[in-house]
């Protein structure tokens, strides 16, 4: 098999006295969509910002088409063709969906007109169309999730870094969200998420990653993970795989 | 070379004029620690403290009698100013902040200087002249006093921070703001308490100052410059930081001013100020961010 | 603080420079109807703050880096002009574009050195002020700058020097430079990097993550700061003939650089020129009434400051847009 677009080998980062990350490794295989799942404070966001390169490992390495991007800039990554989506939205308040999408357009175009008309063009395939002239302050919940990921998209990455882009919807917004993702698999965009909403993931990814207090517990397609024990265990507390299979099997 | 009497002499002056350095400091890293915000209205308030133990002076109290009212005055003052202009006029923005309190400094300054001309003023007082006799050195009695005073101050806000729930209020806000707000803390209430708690330690100074310096429009800015490079370099908001800064810009400032001359001892500041910026915006003691 | 939305998507170059074109001759007139040299001579320092101002703006007002030494640009433009006939004898010409080229330099320099060490906010605006305090100190006392006598250029009325008997000419020069610096900041505005500039306004971290590399666009947008501002100290020089450290990097110029963007409109082309015309109306006006009390035209400015963020925060243009907005709404109701 060819060389993945993304290899995190054996990567650590330590924030003065805590592990955050514990020697992850995972690999990204090019036009596919690969989730990363873990409970709360499991470090998922922590390998995301070494990923997209706004902090350093501190031990390992990241090879992005084969070429070790460990020591690069976030913007430099951007230019290889590695976007993120932040968590916690970060729009330009005062600017208008179109000037915001039109500064991840930029990167690609640099004439102002061929970036206003790219950030149409995104606009239209993440449905915010019909708000393009509106402030990025006046946007919904959805409507700013919608934004975070026109600006991404509008890099033309080869990999794209979703950080719970799901997180804070109803599950309405949850339906009409998901199309699109599915939709950029399609246009040939490779997806590395990471996601809460377990219905979401068992539905979009090839491949599954568990991370757990900062280690890499399993792997492996959506419906096989959920059953591991120790993912069980990692979510819902130690014993809890074998409680749950005594369950099963006193009903059963 | 200087003998080693004029070197010691150099750097006991030094720690003198620290020990005020210390207390203009304390007060501004004390509203930065708390509201995040660089007063750069502190000199101007120095100054407007100035005047006021200046005028008291003229109506025949002596600034260390007249401090006792000073400096109430001006933490209702300072309180004032925070509740209702610079909270309300900034919109909770910093960058605002900053803008307020600037355009407040240049106010305060100006008013000033229309009201009593750039002329410079001091004024005297028995102990003016009078010397402490170490033996091998005299000091300034006025400085001596103000050393004095300072350790008084120092000491009083470090049992109001440490022992009162007023104190304990004001750390939880410096902490964290939304938890503290959370429980109860009335966050705009202690913004205001804590920049009345900073006019106040100014008005100290002021009137320390007054006996051995003199006082113009304009006078406050020597001050706030040197208490800016204190408080980046005791690491900002860190109170400990601040004294022992101080402390420090004093030796340095009187020491150089012996080795190159007064007007490059000042020039010697500014450098150590950018440097500490650039290579170390955390300060010397502060934990690297 | 943010600036409106600005940079409309793909409007026409008419409707673009238009604006720009009309106004300039419509204050290219202004010496036609008067030849009172009070009047011109207000308007020339008027013309000279709003390009002091929109070096600020560049910088501050859509690069959201909040500078309070811009002095230190300033003072360098005029020393540089200065020293650079009286010392080394250089044409006028050549040293005011060499003064902006210096002025642009030392912007350089400041602007690596923080950016470098990740300075923003309030350090950044303490850097600058120190930068310019220590620029005053060594130009008021190094003797190769005239200490504290100041510098003078000879006085030699030749339009080859740059010297000019009538006000009107000094008064078209300094609006010839304002609506040159205009023009570039409206092809800024229309450009990649006046778009990367603003992302960084509004969050710097979301930039990165969009390629943008934040450290040059920053260094690049404070070099032509400096340059700007850096040209309003050199013609203020070669007008009035002479400089000295608390004139040239004064907390004056540094106040004044960055009050007539706010009260004109942070981050808009017309900001600074209508903030510093109507700064300097209102000043001349204090004047007229209250007579030349030193320091009540700055006392006024800072309660402007404080007023113009409190109430008007995005300027008498966001103030009028406002007041436009309401009544075109209360039309349509």
């Amino acid at each position: 098999m060819s060389e993945p677009l993304l290899r995190v080998e054996a990567v650590s980062k330590r924030f003065g006295g805590l592990l955050a990350v514990d020697a992850a490794s995972l690999v990204v295989e090019a036009g596919g969509i690969t989730g990363l799942i873990g409970p709360n404070g499991a470090g998922k966001t922590t390998l995301f910002t070494l990923v997209s390169g706004f902090e350093k490992p501190t031990t390992g390495r990241i090879l992005f088409k084969g070429r070790d991007v460990g020591a690069l800039a976030p913007h430099e990554r951007a230019a290889l063709g590695v976007a993120r989506t932040f968590q916690i939205v970060q729009p330009f308040a005062g600017l208008s969906v179109r000037e915001n999408i039109a500064v991840g357009a930029h990167l690609r175009h640099p004439r102002r007109d061929d970036a206003l008309g790219k950030a149409e063009a995104v606009a239209e395939r993440v449905g915010l169309a019909d708000r393009l002239d509106a402030p990025a302050s006046g946007l919904t919940v959805v409507g700013r999730k919608r934004l975070e990921l026109a600006r991404a998209l509008a890099t033309e990455p080869e990999l794209l870094l979703l950080d719970e882009v799901l997180a804070g919807l109803n599950p309405s917004e949850v339906r009409d969200i998901v199309p699109i993702i599915r939709d950029l698999r399609h246009s040939g965009v490779t997806i590395l998420m990471v996601e809460h909403v377990m219905q979401a993931v068992m539905s979009l990814c090839d491949t599954v990653y568990v991370l757990a207090q900062g280690r890499m517990i399993a792997e492996g397609p959506p419906a096989a993970v959920t059953r591991d024990p120790a993912v069980i265990e990692a979510y819902l507390g130690h014993g809890a795989a074998a409680r749950l299979a005594a369950r099963e099997a006193a009903h059963g | 070379m200087f003998s080693p009497d004029i070197v010691i002499a150099a750097v006991l002056n030094g720690l003198l004029t620290g020990a005020v350095y210390a207390l203009v400091s304390v007060a501004l890293t004390l509203v930065y620690g708390v509201l995040h915000i660089i007063n750069f209205a502190h000199g101007a308030i120095l100054t407007a403290a100035m005047f006021a133990a200046f005028f008291a002076h003229q109506a025949g109290i002596d600034p260390l009698l007249s401090v006792l009212f000073i400096a109430p005055a001006f933490f209702a003052l300072g309180y004032a100013v925070q509740r209702w202009i610079i909270g309300p006029a900034s919109h909770g923005d910093d960058r605002n902040i900053l803008l307020v309190t600037l355009g407040l400094s240049i106010v305060i300054e100006n008013v000033l200087l229309a009201a009593f001309r750039s002329d410079t003023r001091s004024i005297d007082v028995p102990y003016g002249f009078s010397v402490v006799d170490l033996g091998f050195v005299f000091l300034p009695m006025p400085r001596v006093i103000a050393f004095g005073v300072t350790c008084v101050v120092a000491a009083l806000l470090w049992a109001l921070l440490t022992r009162t729930d007023t104190g304990k209020a004001i750390r939880a806000v410096a902490k964290e703001k939304l938890g503290a707000s959370l429980v109860g803390i009335d966050v705009t209430h202690i913004y205001a308490v804590t920049f009345g708690i900073g006019a106040a330690c100014l008005a100290v100074a002021a009137c320390v100052l007054l006996p051995s310096y003199y006082v113009n429009p304009r006078v406050g800015t020597a001050y706030v410059l040197v208490a800016f490079t204190v408080v980046v370099l005791g690491g900002m908001g860190s109170v400990p930081g601040a004294m022992i800064g101080g402390l420090l810009i004093g030796v340095v400032e009187s020491l150089s001013g012996l080795y190159f001359g007064e007007s490059l001892g000042q020039l010697g500041i500014f450098l150590i100020f950018i440097l500490v910026l650039l290579v170390r915006p955390t300060g010397l003691f502060g934990a690297r961010a | 603080m943010t600036g409106p939305v600005n940079t409309s998507p793909r409007t026409s170059l008419l409707a673009a420079y238009g604006p720009i074109l009309a106004v300039a001759l419509v204050l290219a007139l202004l010496p036609l109807a008067t030849t009172a040299n009070t009047v011109l001579n207000a308007m020339v320092l008027a013309l000279l703050i709003a390009l002091a101002g929109q070096g600020w703006n560049i910088l501050g007002g859509y690069g959201g880096q909040f500078s309070f030494g811009h002095a230190v640009f300033f003072g360098t433009g005029a020393y540089a002009v200065a020293l650079l006939q009286s010392r080394l004898g250089l044409n006028a010409y050549l040293a005011f574009g060499a003064a902006v080229a210096i002025g642009a330099a030392v912007g350089a320099a400041i602007g690596f050195l923080s950016f470098r060490s990740g300075l923003r906010g309030s350090y950044f605006a303490l850097v600058t002020l120190a930068f310019a305090e220590v620029f005053r100190i060594v130009a008021n006392a190094s003797p190769w700058t005239g200490g504290a006598s100041g510098a003078l250029i000879k006085l030699d009325m030749r339009p080859e020097n740059f010297q000019f008997a009538s006000r009107a000419t000094f008064f078209w020069i300094a609006l010839a430079l304002v609506t040159a610096a205009l023009v570039a900041t409206r092809m800024m505005e229309r450009s990649r990097f006046g778009a990367y500039l603003v992302a960084i306004r509004e969050n710097e971290d979301a930039a990165k993550a969009l390629g943008v590399n934040t450290f040059r666009v920053k260094l690049q947008a404070i070099t032509a700061s400096a340059a700007v501002t850096a040209a309003a100290g050199a013609f203020y020089a070669q007008y009035f003939l002479f400089v000295d450290a608390n004139i040239a990097f004064g907390t004056w110029i540094s106040v004044e650089a960055l009050l007539v963007p706010i009260v004109g409109g942070l981050g808009t082309v017309f900001g600074p020129l209508i903030g510093a015309l109507a700064l300097h109306g209102l000043a001349e006006a204090t004047k007229a009434l209250a007579g030349r009390l030193p320091g009540a035209d700055l006392a006024l400015y800072g309660a402007l400051l404080v007023l113009a963020i409190a109430f008007a925060p995005n300027g008498v243009q966001g103030l009028f847009n406002r007041l436009k907005g309401g009544f075109s709404t209360r039309r349509a109701a």
